[in-house]
C-alpha cells in the first residue's frame, strides 16, 4: 500500500510542474494587454504604458517572467491581483469556502439521489421506473445551466416563492466569517433563523449544480450494476439462496462501485466548470465566478493563480479516489 | 485584530440592522464587485458606485441629477485672472466617518486635500504606490499630471492650484471620483501600522454613509454617517447586494430582496413597467456611440462621401434592433442632457436613393470597406455585431460592399487608434465630468489623433473654437463656441453619430427621493424608504 501511495504522489510533482507552465502560457496565449485594459476607452499614452510593463513586470522576458512566477509559487507567493491590487491566495481562501460547499452539497445531492436510482434502475432493468429514471438522466445532462438556473428561479422564488432568488444568506444575518462554510458559520453565530436561511438559499444553486453529476453517476451506476447482475458469481450467490438485499448490497454493488467512483471523481472537474456558471446565475461568491471576471480583464496573477490552485485541488481529489480503489479493490493496489 | 474588528462591527450593524431598523436599510442590487474602496486608482463605474458616491466627498460636487457643478467640501473658489491659480476656500467643521478601526481627532482640513491629490502625482510619496500594481490611471487619463504644476496650502482652510495652463474644465474635474478626499490622517495612521494596503480596503471619508464591511463578490454594508456635514439620512443602513446577472436582479427586484436594480435586460423592462409595485424611472444617458471613418483616406478623406454614407444608415432600424427602445438617435456629438449641446442642428436625412446619388456624384462606385464591430457590451452599443450588420445592409442599397471585422477588445481600442486603420469604427464615449471639452477634445481634437480620435480627424476651424473654449471661464461664452463646433462638425461628417442611449433604473415603490444621474452614477443619499 505504501509503494502505491508513494508511486501516485509521484506522478503528483511533473503534473505540477506541467499546470505551472500551462497556466502561465495559457493567458499569454489569449489575446489582450491586461494594461491597455486598464485604460479602456480612454486609452493610454505610449509612456504611461511602458512605464506600467514595466512596473508590472511585464517587460521583460518570457522565461524570466516564468522563472520569477514559480519562485513566488514555491514561497507561497502567488502575486497580486492587478485589478483588485489584493493578494491572490488571500482572495482565493476567501472565495473557495463558497465553492466548496456548494461543490460538497451539489456532489452529496447528485450521489444519494444518483446512486440509488441507478441501482434501482439496473434491478428493475426494462420497467417504467428504469426508463423515467433514464429519460430524466438525459434530460439532466443535456440541460444547458444557465437556462435551467433561470428557470428554477422564475418558478420557485418568483412564482412560488419558496426559496430565496440568490446569494448565500439573508442580508438580515451579518456575522463574521469563521470558517467560510455559511453553513456552519450560520450556527456558529447563534442567530435564530440564520442556519435555516443559509441552507434554503443553497436548495437551488445544489440542484443546478448537481443536476449534470446526478445523471452521469445514475446512468453510470445502471450500467455498472447491470453488468455486475451478470457475473457468474452473483448467479452463484443467488444460488447459494442468499436474499436479494444482500446479493445486491454485498455482492454486486461493490464491485459495481468501482467505475462510478471514477466517475464521482472525475465529476469533481465538471462541477467546477458548472461552478462557473452556477455561482454567476445565483450570485454566489465563489472561484467560479472569480475567474471569469479575471479572464475578461486578463487578470494574469489571478488566472495563473486561480488554475494553479484549482488544478491542484484536482489533483489531491484524483489522488484520493485513486487510494480509495485501492482500499476498494485489492488487486489495483498489488498491481 | 482583525476579526475582532470585524466581529465588533458586525455587532454594531445587527442592532442597527435588526427589528425594525432592517426596515430602514435599502438594499441595491448592484451589478458588480468593486475593484477596492479608494476611488482614485480605478475607472470603473460600479467601483465608483461603493466607494466614491456613499463614502466620500470632493471639493466640487455636480448637483443632484445634473452635471453641473456645485461648492462642495470647498464652499467657494477664485480663479487668477490668467486662469492658471484656483484657489479654494475649505468648509469648516467637516468630521471625518468614526468607525471601529479609525477614531479621528480632527476635523478635515487643506492637508487632507494635499494629501489626496499629491499621492496621485508625486512619484516620490510614500503613497504613490502604496499596493503592489496601484497606479492612477484616471488622474494620468486627464492630463492633470501635466496639468497641475504645484498644489499649495495657503492656511488650514484655503489651498490653491496652480496650473501649467488655463484649463476651464478644471472645477468639473475636482468633482470627478478621483478627486475623492480622503483623511490624511487615517493615512499617516496606516503609515505608521505598516498596513498601507487597507487604504484600499476600509476607508475613511466625509461622505453620507460610512464602511460597515465587505464580504467579497457578495455584499457590501454601510451605515448612515450621523454627523454628515449635510445632515443625517434619512435611510439608517445601505447595503449592496452584488447580482451580477440582469435576469436575477430582476427577479430579486420582483421578490422583495431588493429596493433598487441598476441595468435591467432590456427584454425585460416592459414587464418591469407593468409591474404594480415598482417604478421604472429613465434618464438619456450621457454618452455617444458612433461609426468613425477613418478621414485620412481615401474616399473617406472627402466630407461629401462621408456625408452620403451617413444618409445610408436607417439610424431608426438600429434604434428597434440593437437598442429595443433603451436608445435615442443622435444628430450631434455631445448628448442633449448636455450644455451646449446644438438643438438648433438638422440631422442628415435617412435617404438611401440620394446617398447613392451623392457617392456617384463623387466618383465613388464599387466601394469596399470594413466595418468594425466592437467584442464587448457597451450602454452606448448594447449589441455591436448586430449594429455592424445592420449598416451592412443599409450600405448593400447604396452600392457599397462592407466587410465586418472584430478583435479582443485591448486589441480592438488598440488598432482602431492607429492612423493607418483600414475602415470604420463602431465606438462611443459616456462623459466623465458632464463638462462638453471632455467629448469634442478627447474624442476630436487634433492631440487625440492617433489616439482617442478614431475619425483621424484634425479640422483647423473645429479645433481653433474648442481650443478658445478651452481656456475661456465663462460657461455661455464657451457653450456659443461649442455649438459652433457642433455646426462645423455636422459639415464634415467625420462620423456618422448613431444613438444615446436611455438608462432604466427599476425601484420599489417604497423607494422615493431617488434622483437619476446624468452621469451614470448611483447615489442614495437623500432616498427615502417608506413602508
Amino acid at each position: 500500500m505504501l509503494r502505491f501511495f508513494i508511486s501516485r504522489l509521484g506522478l503528483i510533482i511533473p503534473t505540477f510542474i506541467g499546470i505551472t507552465i500551462v497556466a502561465f502560457a495559457f493567458v499569454r496565449v489569449l489575446p489582450g494587454d491586461p494594461v491597455l485594459l486598464l485604460a479602456g476607452e480612454r486609452g493610454m499614452d505610449p509612456d504611461r504604458y511602458q512605464k506600467l510593463l514595466v512596473q508590472f513586470g511585464y517587460d521583460r522576458p518570457i522565461w524570466e517572467q516564468y522563472f520569477h512566477y514559480v519562485m513566488g509559487l514555491l514561497q507561497g507567493d502567488f502575486g497580486n491581483s492587478i485589478s483588485t491590487k489584493r493578494p491572490v491566495l488571500q482572495e482565493f481562501f476567501t472565495l473557495f469556502p463558497a465553492t466548496l460547499e456548494l461543490g460538497l452539497c451539489a456532489i452529496i445531492f447528485a450521489v444519494v439521489i444518483g446512486i440509488p436510482a441507478g441501482i434501482l434502475a439496473a434491478v428493475k432493468r426494462g420497467s417504467w421506473f428504469d426508463q423515467a429514471t433514464m429519460g430524466i438522466a438525459l434530460t439532466g445532462y443535456s440541460m444547458p445551466i444557465f437556462w435551467w438556473g433561470l428557470l428554477l428561479i422564475i418558478l420557485f422564488s418568483g412564482t412560488l416563492g419558496w426559496t430565496p432568488v440568490s446569494g448565500r444568506i439573508s442580508l438580515m444575518y451579518f456575522f463574521p466569517s469563521v470558517t467560510g462554510f455559511m453553513t456552519i458559520d450560520s450556527l456558529l453565530s447563534g442567530e435564530p433563523g440564520a442556519f435555516r436561511s443559509a441552507v434554503a438559499h443553497l436548495i437551488l444553486p445544489t440542484i443546478v449544480l448537481g443536476t449534470i453529476p446526478l445523471a452521469v453517476i445514475a446512468r453510470q451506476t445502471r450500467s455498472a450494476m447491470l453488468e455486475v447482475l451478470a457475473e457468474d458469481y452473483v448467479r452463484t450467490a443467488r444460488a447459494k439462496g442468499l436474499s436479494p438485499g444482500r446479493v445486491i448490497g454485498l455482492h454486486a454493488l461493490r464491485n459495481a462501485m468501482i467505475p462510478v467512483i471514477t466517475t464521482i471523481g472525475l465529476q469533481i472537474g465538471v462541477l467546477m466548470a458548472g461552478a462557473i456558471l452556477t455561482e454567476t446565475i445565483f450570485s454566489w461568491p465563489g472561484i467560479g465566478k472569480w475567474m471569469v471576471d479575471s479572464i475578461s480583464r486578463r487578470d494574469y496573477p489571478v488566472v495563473q493563480g486561480g488554475l494553479v490552485l484549482i488544478a491542484g485541488i484536482i489533483m489531491l481529489v484524483n489522488l484520493v479516489v485513486d487510494l480509495m480503489y485501492g482500499l476498494i479493490n485489492p488487486r489495483i493496489r498489488h498491481r | 485584530m482583525r476579526r475582532a474588528s470585524l466581529l465588533l462591527a458586525s455587532a454594531a450593524f445587527v442592532c442597527a440592522a435588526s427589528g425594525s431598523a432592517f426596515a430602514q436599510t435599502l438594499v441595491y442590487c448592484s451589478e458588480g464587485s468593486p475593484e477596492g474602496f479608494d476611488p482614485a486608482p480605478y475607472t470603473a463605474g460600479t467601483t465608483f458606485d461603493a466607494s466614491s458616491k456613499p463614502i466620500y466627498n470632493r471639493l466640487v460636487e455636480f448637483k443632484r441629477g445634473t452635471s453641473e457643478t456645485e461648492p462642495g467640501l470647498a464652499e467657494s473658489w477664485e480663479v487668477s485672472e490668467d486662469g492658471t491659480q484656483y484657489t479654494f476656500h475649505l468648509r469648516q467643521g467637516v468630521p471625518f466617518h468614526t468607525t471601529d478601526y479609525f477614531t479621528p481627532t480632527r476635523d478635515f482640513n487643506a492637508d487632507d486635500v494635499i494629501f489626496s491629490f499629491d499621492r496621485q502625482r508625486l512619484e516620490d510619496s510614500p503613497w504613490y504606490e502604496y499596493s503592489p500594481g496601484i497606479s492612477w490611471e484616471y488622474f494620468n487619463g486627464m492630463s492633470m499630471p501635466d496639468l497641475i504644476d504645484s498644489i499649495e496650502k495657503v492656511d488650514d482652510y484655503t489651498v490653491t492650484f496652480v496650473l501649467n495652463r488655463p484649463e476651464a474644465p478644471f472645477i468639473a474635474n475636482m468633482a470627478m471620483d478621483f478627486a475623492s478626499i480622503l483623511s490624511k490622517e487615517y493615512a499617516d495612521q496606516l503609515e505608521e501600522a505598516g498596513t498601507m494596503e487597507l487604504l484600499n480596503q476600509q476607508p475613511v471619508g466625509t461622505g453620507p454613509f460610512s464602511f460597515v464591511a465587505y464580504q467579497q463578490d457578495a455584499a457590501i454594508r454601510y451605515q448612515a454617517f450621523p454627523d454628515y456635514w449635510k445632515g443625517e439620512q434619512p435611510i439608517k443602513n445601505l447595503v449592496f447586494s452584488i447580482t451580477v446577472d440582469a435576469g436575477v436582479r430582476r427577479q430579486k427586484l420582483e421578490a422583495g430582496e431588493c429596493h433598487v436594480m441598476p441595468y435591467p435586460a432590456p427584454a425585460d423592462i416592459a414587464a418591469l413597467q407593468e409591474n404594480a409595485n415598482l417604478e421604472v424611472m429613465e434618464q438619456q444617458g450621457l454618452n455617444v456611440g458612433y461609426l468613425a471613418y477613418n478621414t485620412q483616406q481615401e474616399p473617406f478623406d472627402n466630407p461629401k462621401v462621408r456625408k452620403a454614407l451617413n444618409m445610408a444608415i436607417n439610424k431608426q432600424a438600429i434604434l428597434d434592433a440593437v437598442f429595443q427602445g433603451s436608445g435615442v438617435a443622435a444628430k450631434n456629438p455631445i448628448p442633449p442632457t448636455m450644455w451646449s449641446y446644438n438643438d438648433a442642428i438638422v440631422d442628415d436625412p435617412y435617404d438611401p436613393d440620394a446617398a447613392k446619388a451623392m457617392l456617384e456624384e463623387e466618383g465613388v462606385t464599387d466601394l469596399s470597406m470594413k466595418i468594425w464591430a466592437m467584442p464587448v457590451q457597451r450602454p452606448y452599443n448594447p449589441n455591436a455585431r448586430r449594429m455592424a450588420e445592420v449598416i451592412q445592409a443599409d450600405f448593400a442599397e447604396v452600392g457599397v460592399n462592407a466587410e465586418i471585422v472584430s478583435f479582443e477588445w485591448g486589441e480592438y481600442l488598440a488598432r482602431s487608434s492607429a492612423v493607418d486603420r483600414d475602415g470604420a469604427v463602431l465606438l462611443g464615449w459616456t462623459g466623465d465630468n458632464g463638462d462638453p471639452d471632455n467629448f469634442l477634445a478627447v474624442l476630436l481634437g487634433c492631440d487625440a489623433v492617433g489616439g482617442s480620435n478614431r475619425a483621424q480627424w484634425c479640422n483647423e476651424d473645429f479645433e481653433a473654437l474648442i481650443q478658445e473654449a478651452k481656456i475661456l471661464s465663462d460657461q455661455e461664452a464657451r457653450a456659443e463656441l461649442y455649438e459652433q463646433a457642433q455646426v462645423v462638425f455636422k459639415e464634415q461628417a467625420p462620423w456618422a453619430t448613431i444613438a444615446h442611449s436611455v438608462v432604466f433604473m427599476p425601484m420599489s415603490k417604497n423607494v422615493s427621493g431617488y434622483v437619476m444621474d446624468p452621469l451614470g452614477g448611483h447615489w442614495f443619499d437623500g432616498v427615502e424608504l417608506t413602508q
